[in-house]
């Protein structure tokens, strides 16, 4: 299966958080976007797309709502709640020290 | 906040899983809609750009699962939905699932029953207080593992009471209840109950509170103190209607007024459930020797251990006084050790081996019902294959399939067990009923921990018939099963393996069952056919007690009896009648220790013991007990006159091995004083248990009058039974306050004797007969299943030209061979577990080649029958028919 590793997981929320903390939008808006910006590095598949969606939505950290799309189609909009800020906050401090981290190691070698 | 939000959000997905179901699917469809519009943009065709989009998009419907999956409930949710599959499931094959429910109800059932009985006699602690500490002595010989466990003497028990410091109470009871008379009053009729005799300080020291009045004390417990007598419950709720009056009043015991002053709690049940009244033992033998002869074992020893004494260190001090007594006394039955057993081991210690073959034998049953459910179920996954690869090939998780499995397998063991625990309720009402002569049986109760014990049994079931076919699916496959269904295929053996297996383990156990009940039936019927060396067809028996009051003298007792079996062999199809103070087959009642007149003096240490009943004359010839040599008692030798005694092979066999007996003289001490008995005769055997060999024995003349007790035994022509209320007339016309007790016929003595052995025999060939059975579905269904299987490869030789017969002989032995392997197995099994039940067998050894012998030749049987319908049916295939099934 074409699942993510564990460690893409809690990164694919990060992802997603960071991404739709600018304004709400829906799935296919989501995953074009981490495209765009990470210049076709990351693909964000389907299989871990919506799981990750309706996840963090179960966590109360999104909340969705249907509203008309860009091409005038009903679509699933999502936007950070008050929590999911927070969160994102959290992950992104947290994603920096890691980062920062990892660095420091790879490049001491 | 965020947790008030996640609640909110969780209800909500509760409630509105629907409209969020079809929210998620039109999302998902936008999602894919627009990377299609994208392909177009990119210039694809329309097909191209539909394909594109869906293979990039991946599985829908696994997609859509795992999206849901990150709901809450899911897991709820997908349980409900497998609850509703397997119902349906079970339901569309409702025979499969009758058989199934019917034979789990019965295994859970059976197994709960046997738990609850071995925990209620075996394990739960006496309902007394601090039980741990309670413990039976016994006198014991150190140097004849024999005597371990000999009842105890007054004066021995006089001396222990001094010497020790191991115990906080030491008790004196009789050994076990005997018969009295409790005079009728008020139009009741006199009746034969049984009374035991304690001491004042077994109730405190068991924590026994009364339910009604007050229980013995220090007063009543002396030789001069006011007659008193305590009441079970049972009794007084039978037999005076439960009336609080009843404490205060006075009964008649004996003819003997005692006041009852007490009542025990309905729960109280010691010795034996026959005991009904209660006397304190100093205030009913008035014998002088009760606390000087050693010699005398009549009773039996409870006490508490002191905090912080061990078993040993009891047994030790005990031990060390005892031989103290010994050296005293160096001559005569006087034992020169004790034996502390904790007093629950005492009272159920015999009958444990029996309770735990039936338990274990139950547990047999439940494994084998598994193993069959188990084996059912692997079928029909098997014919169920093509649905499963397409499940599995359509992306169908291992994980779902399982769990929809065991929640069949589990409903399959929560229907059986709901029944099954009805059925246990039953059979434990059953048991009780059935073998109301075990000890602690009236301790026997369903409860709490049964039911948890019951509720074990049933998951453990759901997860073995479940995990085993779960065991069977075989993943990776998928194409190679798809495929191979298509058309009919070589057998795979990889499935038809794992059954093989269960079903040689199922014949395996269901061996091992057949071993041990065919041992046990043959251990019963080896005990039914014992000679007990009397007749047994139409004779009728029943015990007399004279009162003490009213019979006084040996010239008073003799009148009785003589009168009471003059008028009986008066009564018309009377063909003999007798008495005697000990019947064969009732057990071992009385013996005394002796010495032989014409003999040297024994060395120090040793005596001679013997069973001693007294008789009258006529009794051998009402019992058929054959006269070998010499004669029998003369009507003429009474009172003083009757210094005569009749002996019998097993004694003089033991005695006099090398001598004549006849005119020898046996000198006993236990009359009022020593007297010494002439030999005159040599009668037949008889056997005081049926399982035991003849005792050497001394029949002493009852006209003697030293006796107040007897069984009359009366030989008749028709049925005995008619001549109980004539002869209890007669009685009542001699005496109105005399009750008759014990109203059997030989047949019902041997019957009871016989008892025990009788109900594990036949309790286990049920458990063993229902394994058979089960081994044969199980084996008839694996060659079915494999007969369908291989259809199509019959139907190709059948066409090449292969005989019926060889297609037959090919299908059998394949069946066969599970068979033959579990036959070998068990045998091998049984071999080891024969041996545990040694102890309960009767002249059988437990490797009885016959037993085994027949166990196989049975089992073969059973399976070549059970393989023989499908091997049969395959032999018979139409080729052009068979070829065209598939």
């Amino acid at each position: 299966m074409g699942k993510p590793s564990d460690l893409l997981q809690g990164t694919l929320d990060l992802l997603i958080l960071k991404t739709i903390s600018l304004e709400p939008m829906h799935g296919w808006a989501i995953a074009k976007r981490i495209q765009q910006v990470s210049r076709e590095v990351l693909q964000v598949q389907q299989g871990s797309l919506y799981p990750a969606l309706h996840r963090l939505e179960q966590q109360g950290w999104i909340k969705a709502r249907w509203a008309e799309s860009e091409t005038g189609r009903q679509a699933r909009f999502y936007s950070l709640t008050a929590a999911g800020r927070k969160q994102l906050e959290a992950e992104a401090a947290n994603w920096t020290r890691l980062s920062a981290a990892i660095n420091l190691v790879v490049s001491e070698a | 906040m965020l947790r008030f939000h996640q609640l909110g959000m969780k209800l909500r997905t509760l409630f509105m899983r629907r409209k969020a179901g079809a929210q998620l699917d039109a999302e998902l469809r936008f999602h894919l809609d627009r990377q299609i519009e994208e392909n177009r943009a990119a210039g694809m065709s329309a097909d191209q750009a539909r394909y594109a989009a869906l293979r990039a998009f991946g599985n829908p419907a696994l997609l859509r699962d795992q999206a849901r999956a990150a709901w809450s409930w899911n897991g709820l949710e997908s349980l409900l939905r497998d609850l509703r599959i397997g119902m349906r499931t079970l339901g569309r094959a409702p025979g499969f699932t009758f058989i199934a429910i019917g034979i789990m109800a019965l295994g859970i059932g059976s197994n709960v029953a046997l738990f609850t009985v071995v925990r209620g006699v075996l394990l739960k602690p006496l309902p007394f207080k601090d039980p741990d500490r309670l413990v039976r002595i016994y006198e014991a010989d150190a140097h004849n593992p024999v005597h371990n466990r000999v009842a105890v003497s007054g004066a021995d028990f006089f001396d222990w009471q001094r010497q020790q410091h191991s115990f906080e109470q030491m008790a004196l009871l009789t050994t076990s209840g005997y018969d009295i008379n409790l005079s009728g009053s008020a139009g009741q009729l006199p009746e034969q109950i049984a009374v035991q005799q304690t001491s004042w300080n077994l109730f405190p020291m068991l924590g026994v509170q009364p339910a009604l009045g007050r229980l013995f004390t220090a007063g009543d417990d002396a030789a001069g103190a006011n007659a008193t007598v305590v009441l079970t419950w049972g009794l007084w709720e039978r037999r005076y209607g439960a009336d609080p009056h009843v404490v205060g009043s006075t009964v008649f015991l004996d003819t003997k007024p005692y006041t009852v002053i007490g009542i025990l709690p309905s729960w109280f049940s010691y010795s034996d459930p026959t005991v009904q009244l209660w006397t304190p033992v100093y205030h009913e033998e008035t014998w002088p020797g009760l606390t000087t002869a050693h010699g005398a074992h009549n009773f039996q020893v409870l006490a508490r251990l002191r905090p912080g004494v061990s078993l040993v260190q009891a047994k030790a001090e005990m031990d060390a006084i005892q031989a103290r007594i010994r050296k005293r006394f160096p001559t005569g039955p006087i034992f020169d050790a004790a034996a502390v057993v904790p007093m629950l081991e005492a009272q159920v210690g015999p009958i444990r081996t029996a309770i735990y073959v039936l338990f274990a034998a139950t547990g047999c049953l439940l494994f084998i019902a598994c193993l069959n459910i188990a084996n059912l179920l692997v079928a029909r996954i098997a014919s169920r294959r093509k649905e499963i690869a397409i499940r599995a090939a359509l992306g169908g998780s291992r994980a779902r399939r399982f769990q929809e499995q065991l929640v069949e397998s589990a409903l399959l063991s929560l229907g059986g067990g709901g029944l099954g625990l009805l059925v246990a309720w039953l059979t434990v009402q059953w048991l009780v009923h059935m073998r109301g002569d075990l000890p602690r049986v009236y301790a026997v109760h369903p409860d709490g921990i049964s039911l948890v014990f019951g509720v074990s049994v049933i998951l453990l079931c759901g997860l073995v018939t479940g995990l085993v076919p779960v065991l069977s699916f075989h993943d990776g496959q998928i194409l190679h099963t798809l495929w191979e269904s298509s058309r009919f295929h070589v057998g795979s053996h990889g499935k038809v393996r794992l059954r093989r297996v269960l079903l040689a383990l199922e014949v395996s156990l269901t061996v091992v069952l057949l071993a041990c009940a065919g041992l046990l039936l043959k251990s019963y019927q080896r005990l039914r056919s014992v000679d007990l060396g009397c007749v047994t067809k139409d004779v009728l028996t029943m015990s007399l007690d004279l009162p003490e009051a009213r019979y006084a003298t040996p010239v008073q007792r003799l009148a009785f009896f003589e009168q009471l079996v003059e008028r009986v062999r008066a009564l018309p199809g009377i063909e003999a009648a007798g008495l005697d103070t000990e019947l064969p087959g009732i057990g071992h009642q009385r013996d005394d220790a002796f010495t032989i007149q014409e003999n040297p003096p024994l060395p120090q240490g040793k005596f001679l013991d013997a069973s001693v009943p007294s008789t009258d004359p006529g009794l051998f010839q009402a019992l058929g007990i054959p006269l070998l040599r010499g004669r029998l008692f003369q009507p003429a030798e009474r009172l003083e006159d009757a210094e005569v005694a009749v002996v019998t092979p097993a004694f003089v066999h033991e005695f006099f091995p090398n001598a004549d007996p006849i005119g020898k003289h046996i000198v006993d001490g236990n009359f009022d004083g020593p007297h010494s008995f002439q030999i005159v005769g040599v009668v037949g055997d008889v056997r005081e248990s049926i399982g035991d060999p003849p005792r050497p024995t001394i029949y002493y003349p009852l006209y003697r009058g030293d006796m107040s007790f007897a069984f009359l035994a009366i030989r008749t022509h028709t049925d005995p039974l008619a001549y109980a209320v004539p002869v209890q007339k007669i009685v009542a016309k001699m005496d109105a306050d005399l009750a008759v007790g014990h109203i059997l016929t030989m047949e019902e003595i041997v019957g009871r004797s016989t008892l025990g052995a009788s109900f594990d025999a036949t309790l286990l060939s049920i458990f063993a007969a229902l394994s058979l059975a089960l081994a044969g579905v199980g084996l008839f269904g694996v060659l079915s299943y494999l007969a369908t299987q291989r259809t199509g490869e019959i139907g190709i030789r059948i066409a090449l030209g292969a005989q019926r017969e060889q297609v037959l002989r090919l299908m059998l032995l394949d069946g066969l061979q599970p068979a033959l392997f579990g036959l070998i197995l068990g045998l091998a099994a049984s071999a080891a577990a024969t041996r545990f039940i040694r102890s309960l067998l009767y002249e059988t050894q437990p490797l009885d080649p016959a037993v085994f012998a027949a166990v196989a030749a049975t089992l073969l049987l059973v399976a070549a029958l059970a393989c023989m319908a499908p091997a049969w049916h395959a032999s018979r295939l139409d080729p052009m028919q068979a070829l065209r099934t598939e």
